[in-house]
Formats: structure tokens, sequence, C-alpha cells
């Protein structure tokens, strides 16, 4: 009896963030398998010395463009066949995988942390300070993202490094915007102003007081350009303008594999299969992450 | 109104100076004399260095070469190729027409079959339709396009042999390209089968360089519609017994539109830097496959133009939109 009133009594406790988030984001079926193929694909890339059958710039020159296994000529030497050098694709597209998660992380890191600090100062800062931060920008965002990334590569020379700043340079606008605008949305609400009034002093109120309110558009962009990183840096390695060869990044591979396109489809179906895979489970995850953020598209 | 417009222009040309100034700084901090790599192996004089120093202004003070650019910017004048030795402005106008064919029929493409997607999967909510057209769009958006050309090319060129794997035109055609539009010229030249092999060629290009905005203007659309087919007055012309397409097509539709035009518009973007990858594959003669053979030849007056033409074009369009916009919807004219 008396534990009747108490729960009648006490408000239903409100389940932890995590829990919440958790609930939102496994509502979205797409965003719970793109996960786990991303975790998959992750394990895989970290695994790749143990479960890689040979070396990914080892050639085997008795073995040039064998077919898969599952083909006439293939064998289960070389499971996803060889390519024009008589590498193993199999270990090529695993060791790929390590530079895709690695410059997406990378780009996102440097991107995020330099726009949430901009768009912090830009949100905070006296207006012709703002103004000079948006403007910049502005310019940044009128070249289409590519070209900008090509040229600044043209600029350092092209290397996987470079291409992973010049991506950078291009995403880190959209991040700006965003701290931005979420910055100035908060910075009069009650809770900042009894801040301020209490004595924050700038750093604090940036920092612990407002930027953690302004998270999830952020989160949800970092989603977003993990997977764009991950296609502009291929993009650029086709180019002949990102990872040099031998390096196994996946479109860097396409690209030594263009002109056997008619005779040899795996050496061109396969890294591209893979670049397709990793960036939709990384776009499925983000849609997912949208909904559980984003109270006002949670519904849409 | 009129302010409005006036502080979107006033925007406009602050941002043009920066990119200016962007395109003007590039051939300076390029690693490199640029006179001596112009030269190229040959080398040259110490006179002849000099007199080129000075030709180009690299003498002056770098205020001085800025405004002397700038002015030049304005007046047309991007400087010369060194390869071709042509002025980059005309190169550009010679190619721009191929881009922007391509381009239209790619947002043409995407509008037309993008818009339609969205409205289905938002009036199917949750049902069979929606899921397999979300799940299109979404594989479309994830898609390197470069690769999914390679594709299209093994499959129908290859395989099939129904389209060709390059180029703008058949060899067997020769013809005056007044207008620079393949399909336009094709057809007034009057020779038979010209126009044909304009749209071959024009296929595949179109496809791959759609894909992305076709996938981005059906997300778009179906969000933009679930979110009006929320509102009262859709209630209410449901309530008055109106029929679904009617109040699909006209109330929801029409009030809907207003997100998506922005994504057409911001598709611009897009579009340019697809059209590098997407002319590179397909040997397009168009200014993405000369920004970039032009970056592999280290002509740096044709990339530093180049550059700078496309992010003006990509301004222009976007401040059309912008009026556009302001124009449709007075909301944004007051808006900070």
């Amino acid at each position: 009896m008396t534990d009747m009133t108490e729960v009648a009594i006490t408000a239903p406790k409100r389940p932890g963030r995590l829990a919440e988030f958790w609930q939102y984001f496994s509502e979205n079926r797409g965003a719970v398998i793109g996960m786990w193929t991303f975790a998959i694909l992750v394990l895989l890339a970290v695994l790749a010395d143990f479960i890689a059958p040979h070396s990914a710039t080892e050639q085997f020159r008795e073995a040039t463009l064998q077919p898969p296994v599952w083909q006439e000529g293939g064998s289960w030497t070389f499971p996803l066949g060889t390519d024009p050098l008589g590498r193993d694709m199999l270990s090529r597209l695993l060791y790929g995988a390590r530079f895709s998660f690695f410059v997406g992380m990378v780009v996102v890191v440097i991107a995020a942390t330099g726009g949430i600090l901009l768009g912090l100062v830009a949100g905070f800062a006296p207006k012709w300070l703002d103004t000079v931060i948006m403007r910049l920008m502005d310019i940044i965002l009128s070249f289409p993202s590519l070209l900008l990334a090509l040229v600044l590569v043209a600029i350092l020379g092209p290397s996987l490094l470079n291409a992973m700043i010049a991506i950078s340079i291009v995403l880190q606008p959209h991040y700006v915007r965003l701290t931005r605008a979420a910055v100035i949305n908060e910075r009069t609400r009650d809770y900042v102003v009894s801040a301020r009034v209490a004595g924050a002093k700038l750093p604090r109120l940036m920092f612990v007081t407002v930027l953690p309110n302004c998270l999830a558009p952020i989160i949800v962009q970092a989603a977003l350009s993990f997977s764009n990183a991950i296609l502009d840096v291929a993009a650029l390695g086709f180019l002949g303008m990102g990872a040099q060869p031998p390096t196994p990044e996946w479109g860097t591979m396409l690209a030594e594999a263009r002109e056997f396109i008619l005779r040899a489809w795996w050496v061109v179906t396969l890294p591209g299969l893979a670049i397709l895979i990793t960036v939709l489970s990384i776009n499925l995850m983000g849609d997912g992450l949208r909904d559980a953020l984003d109270p006002k598209l949670k519904r849409s | 109104m009129l302010r409005f417009f006036i502080s979107r222009l006033s925007t406009f040309f602050v941002t043009f100076v920066g990119v200016t100034l962007i395109s003007f700084a590039f051939i300076r901090v390029i690693p490199g004399d640029p006179i001596i790599v112009m030269a190229g192996e040959r080398g040259m004089s110490q006179e002849r260095y000099e007199e080129l120093t000075r030709q180009y202004g690299f003498d002056q003070p770098v205020l001085t070469q800025f405004w002397d650019y700038l002015t030049g910017v304005l007046q047309g004048d991007l400087g010369q190729s060194f390869v071709t030795k042509k002025p980059v402005w005309d190169e550009f106008f010679a190619l721009f027409p191929a881009t922007l064919e391509l381009s239209l029929c790619a947002i043409i493409l995407a509008i037309a079959l993008g818009i339609p997607a969205g409205v289905i999967a938002a009036v199917n909510r949750g049902k069979f339709f929606d899921r397999a057209l979300m799940s299109s769009a979404l594989v479309g958006y994830s898609m390197p396009i470069f690769w999914w050309a390679l594709l299209l090319i093994i499959v129908f060129s290859g395989n099939l042999g129904w389209t060709p794997v390059s180029g703008r035109m058949g060899l067997l055609y020769y013809f005056p390209t007044p207008t620079g539009f393949m399909l336009i010229d094709s057809l007034l030249s009057g020779q038979s089968g010209a126009f044909v092999s304009a749209v071959q060629h024009l296929i595949l290009p179109t496809i791959v360089l759609a894909t992305i905005p076709l996938a981005v203007i059906a997300r778009q659309t179906r969000s933009a519609m679930l979110e009006v087919l929320s509102e009262d007055y859709i209630r209410t012309a449901r309530a008055k017994g109106l029929k679904p397409w009617r109040i699909n097509g006209l109330h929801a539709l029409r009030n809907a539109m207003i997100p998506v035009i922005t994504v057409i518009g911001l598709s611009v973007g897009t579009l340019l830097a697809g059209a590098i990858l997407t002319e590179t594959i397909f040997s397009w003669p168009g200014i993405g496959k000369w920004m970039v053979d032009s970056i592999f030849r280290r002509d740096y007056p044709v990339v530093q133009g180049g550059l700078l033409l496309v992010a003006v074009v990509v301004m222009i369009v976007n401040l059309i939109v912008d009026m556009l916009y302001g124009l449709i919807n007075p909301r944004i004219r007051t808006r900070k």
C-alpha cells in the first residue's frame, strides 16, 4: 500500500540522456543498420594486419588481373582477384579502409575544431569582427568545394596529407555558420544572461555555458562531413591529386584501374563499391543522428 | 524591398573583391617563381627574366599589383594562358557553353525526377514507395560519381554499345557552332543524325551529373511536403472535400517549393564541382576538364582566371536565387 502512494507521488524517472538518445536513434532502422555496417568496416580496417592475406603492395607477377574466386580462373589465393600489377585486391581494399577512416576522422576534427572556434567567436564578437568572419566564409563557399580543394592541392603539392588539409578548409565554413547561428540563438536566453550576471567570464560563457547547447546540429554536420571527406579525398585521388600510388587509397586504386574497365570489371567495381558502402553507412547513421538530436526535425 | 536588394548587392561586391583577392594570391603563394615556371625546361636569360617581371608587374608593390589585377578583371583581362597564349577570358567563354549545356540538362533531369519522387514519397509516407524512393535517394546521395560514371560506361558503352564513351559529337559530323550548345547547333546544321549523336553523347554525363542533385532535391521535397501536409490549411482543404491530387499538387506543393528552390539554387556549386569529375571522365570539352588539365600543365593564369570566373558564376546564381527568394517570400526580406 505504501509503495503505491510513493509511486504516485514521485514523478517517473526521466531516462538518462544516452538512453533517450538511443531510443530515438534505434527507431530509425536504417540508422542501426548503418551503425553496424560502419562498426564492421572499422573493425576490418583496424584488423587489416591480421585479416589481409597479402601485403597491400606486394606484386605477384605471375597472377596479374586474376578474376575473383567465383569466376572462372579465380583462386582462393586471391579471393577478390588481383589488379593489373598482380596485387591482391582484398588486401588493398582492407588497407584502403584505413586511409578512408583516417582521412574522415582527421578532416572532421580539423574542420570542426576550427569551425566551432570561429563560429563561437563570430557569435560573441562585436559586429565588425562577426562581419569579417562571415564574409570570409562566404568567400570560401563561393568556390565549388572540389575545385577549391584541387587548387589548394596544386599549391601545396599532391599528397594525402595536403588533400586532407584542403578538404578541411573547404568543409570548415559549414561549421562556422552552424555554430554561429546556434550561438546567436542561445546567447540571449535566460540561463546565459544569469550566468553572465553571476560573473562568468567570456571564455566560460562560450565554452561551458553556451557550446554544449549548440552541439546537436554540429554533431549531425560532423557525420555529414565525415562522408563528404571520404568522397572528396577519393575524388582527389581519382584525379591524381590525392594519395599517390602505390598507396592503396580507394580513389587512387580506381584511377589506376581505369584503362582496364572493359577487360577486368573487378578492379573498377570493388574499390567504388567499398567507397559507396562506407559513405552510405555513415549517411544512414547521420540521418539517425539528426532524428535523435534535432527535436525540430524529429517528426518529419 | 529596395533596401533588401541593396544589402544583397553590397554583400555581393564585398565577396567579389575577396574572391578576386584569393585568385590573385594564388599565383603568388605557389612554390617557385611563376616566370621561371613559365619558361619551363628551357630556362631564360637574365634580361628576358627582368623584362617579363616588368611585363607582368611583379616588380611593383603588392597593393599596386592587386589594384591592377582587379581593374584588369573588371575589364575582362585575366591574362594569357602559358600554353596556348590565348586570353583566359576567351578560352573560358569558348568552353563555357559545353559546361552550361551539360549542367542545364542535368538540373532539368534532377528537377523532373526529384520533385515527383519527393511528392510521391511524402504522400505515401512510411509505405513501400516512400521507403524505396528514399533508400534510392540516399544511395544516390552517397554515390562516388566518378565510379558511377565508370559503371555506366562499362554497361551502356562497353556491354550494350548504346552510347559513345567520350566527347560531345560523333566524328562524322562537322558543322559551325554559333550557340555553342550542341543540341541546338546540330539541329541548325540540318545534318541528319547529328542531333541524335549529340543526344547520345549527352545521356551518360547528364545522368552522372544529375545523380547527387536529384537525390538532394527528392529528399528536400519530401521533408518540405511532410511539413506542409501537417498544416491547418491542408486539413481545411481536406475537410472541404477537395480531391487529393488538388490538395497535394496545388495547396501543398506550391508552399513546399520554397525550400526546394533554395536547394536547387545551391546545387549550382555542386554541379560545377561534379562537372570537374564528369567532364574529365567523359572527355567533355568544358570548364571542369579545362581546369583539371590546366592544373596538371601548371598553366597558372588559366587556373587563376578559371577559379575566379567559376566563383563569380556561382555567386551570380546565388544572388539571383536570393533575390527571387526575397520576391516570393516577404519574410526573408525583413529578416536580419
